[in-house]
């Protein structure tokens, strides 16, 4: 079985970081799955944690008046979800919802919190790699803003 | 035999075809099935448009979405935007359709051989694409693999869902992304770059044929050549408008590119690049 500390280090968050490093997360660390249709982030509810995914995709949604969420993203193995926890209020803005069986290690986020406070080298690095993540995801929604697949002409 | 039998009918003559079967792919996308009714037109490759008239309102360019070489009718998709697209996707199995071409450069399936290829296509671009990979899925090859990536608005808007399944029973990597969805959707929700973030071959020394609105076929480029596709292996699809498609009129000049006759499919660098670029700028 992998170590904790080898899971974590495959994650593209914290690839790369020195084993001293990726032990403060380890601290903090545990696995967990969940079932299709399992709620991992329910809108409005305290954020507390960020998800690495090992495997099986997680959808963001989010309830409609009409009662029928809509999807607005996919999330991906290897990828991170969760971000409420790293600022306040501390709430999840979305639901995530499991598509597949999913596997994951969840990482308490008011601990890292502590951590990247204590150790201002570990928290610069952390928040340098999530500020990329985000800034990727960024780019893709305003992508997406540009209807990408209209005409292809100038109408 | 009469005078007016010898005399050729002329580069703008078309065609007479017969629609022999139609689908309604979704709601503004139609596939007619069309059989010559006398002169049929010159063997295509895959990539080629045709000039369809849909007579009493006009001519437009449609790629041939079939595959070729293959036996039985000729296949065009079209979306309905406007006079002429609607009177063609509006055409009933009986009706006669006007067919002129084929026309253009294709995407030069021949040269895909030993090498992986990557196919990525928006919205309605799957349509000059389907001829291609209808090929490769059918003849496959132990050195080559096929990546199909496809985005569209929403998950009704995708066109060919079911052969593409087939493609990837017969073994394409074929993974399909919509911008928003509702919870029946189980596939990806996000722009088609971000299903090309990795590629399950070495980008370098693949080839990737783009078609979409320029748009995308711009940010995909980019993304390819992050993942290490050479910008000269990357081939796109242009569009202009087109009249004569025998490079007479001007009509669909992109740069130096006479586009029905250079074009559709051209290599992305170093001219298509710049030039999609400029006239989105
Ligand atoms: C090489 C080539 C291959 C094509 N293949 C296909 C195909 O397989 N299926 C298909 O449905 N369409 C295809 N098109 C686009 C098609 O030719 C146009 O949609 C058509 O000319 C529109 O004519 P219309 O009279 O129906 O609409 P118009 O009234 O002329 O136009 C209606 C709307 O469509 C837009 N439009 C006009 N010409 C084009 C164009 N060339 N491309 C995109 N938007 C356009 C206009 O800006 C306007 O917004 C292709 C075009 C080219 C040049
Ligand atoms: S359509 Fe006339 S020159 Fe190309």
């Amino acid at each position: 079985m992998e170590e904790m500390s080898e899971l974590i280090a495959k994650n593209s968050l914290f690839a790369g970081l020195p084993d001293s490093t990726i032990q403060l997360a380890v601290g903090c660390a545990q696995n967990v799955t969940f079932e299709p249709g399992a709620r991992i982030l329910v809108e409005g509810e305290p954020a507390d944690t960020l998800y690495l995914l090992r495997r099986g995709r997680v959808a963001l949604q989010v309830q409609r008046p009409s009662g029928k969420p809509l999807i607005i993203e996919t999330i991906g193995p290897n990828s991170v979800l969760g971000w409420s926890w790293l600022v306040p209020p501390y709430r999840w803005q979305f639901d995530g919802v499991a598509i597949d069986p999913v596997g994951a290690i969840a990482i308490d986020g008011t601990c890292l919190r502590a951590k990247a406070d204590a150790d201002a080298v570990f928290g610069y690095e952390l928040l340098r790699r999530i500020s990329g993540v985000l800034l990727s995801r960024l780019q893709s929604t305003r992508v997406r803003l540009l209807d990408l697949y209209g005409h292809s002409l100038d109408d | 035999m009469t005078e007016t039998e010898h005399v050729s009918p002329g580069p703008f003559v078309p065609s007479r075809y017969r629609v022999v079967d139609r689908k309604t792919e979704n709601s503004d996308i139609t596939t007619l099935w069309l059989e010559p009714v006398d002169r049929p037109i010159a063997p295509f490759k895959a990539g080629q448009f045709n000039m369809l008239t849909a007579f009493g309102v006009g001519e437009v360019a449609i790629s041939i979405s079939s595959a070729p070489g293959a036996p039985g009718a000729i296949e065009h998709t079209v979306r309905d935007v406007g006079a002429v697209s609607h009177a063609l996707a509006s055409s009933q199995i009986g009706d006669v359709v006007g067919l002129r071409g084929p026309f253009g450069t294709d995407w030069g399936l021949e040269s895909l051989t030993g090498c992986n290829v990557v196919v990525v296509v928006g919205g309605i671009g799957l349509a000059p694409l389907r001829g291609a990979m209808r090929y490769l899925a059918e003849n496959p090859a132990p050195d080559r693999k096929v990546v199909l990536r496809v985005g569209a608005r929403l998950p009704d808007q995708i066109v060919f869902p079911e052969e593409m399944e087939r493609w990837r029973e017969m073994g394409v990597d074929v993974e399909v992304t919509v911008d928003v969805a509702d919870a029946a959707w189980t596939g990806h929700v996000g722009v088609v770059t971000q299903i090309l973030t990795e590629l399950p071959f070495d980008g370098a020394g693949a080839v990737a044929l783009v078609c979409g609105p320029e748009i995308m076929m711009r940010f995909s480029a980019r993304s390819l050549i992050d993942l290490g596709v050479s910008p000269e292996n990357i081939r796109v699809s242009l569009e202009r408008n087109m009249q004569c498609g025998i490079a007479l009129c001007g009509h669909c000049q992109l740069g130096p590119f006479l586009l029905c006759r250079d074009g559709p499919v051209v290599p992305y660098a170093p001219l298509a690049a710049e030039l999609i670029t400029e006239i989105e700028r």
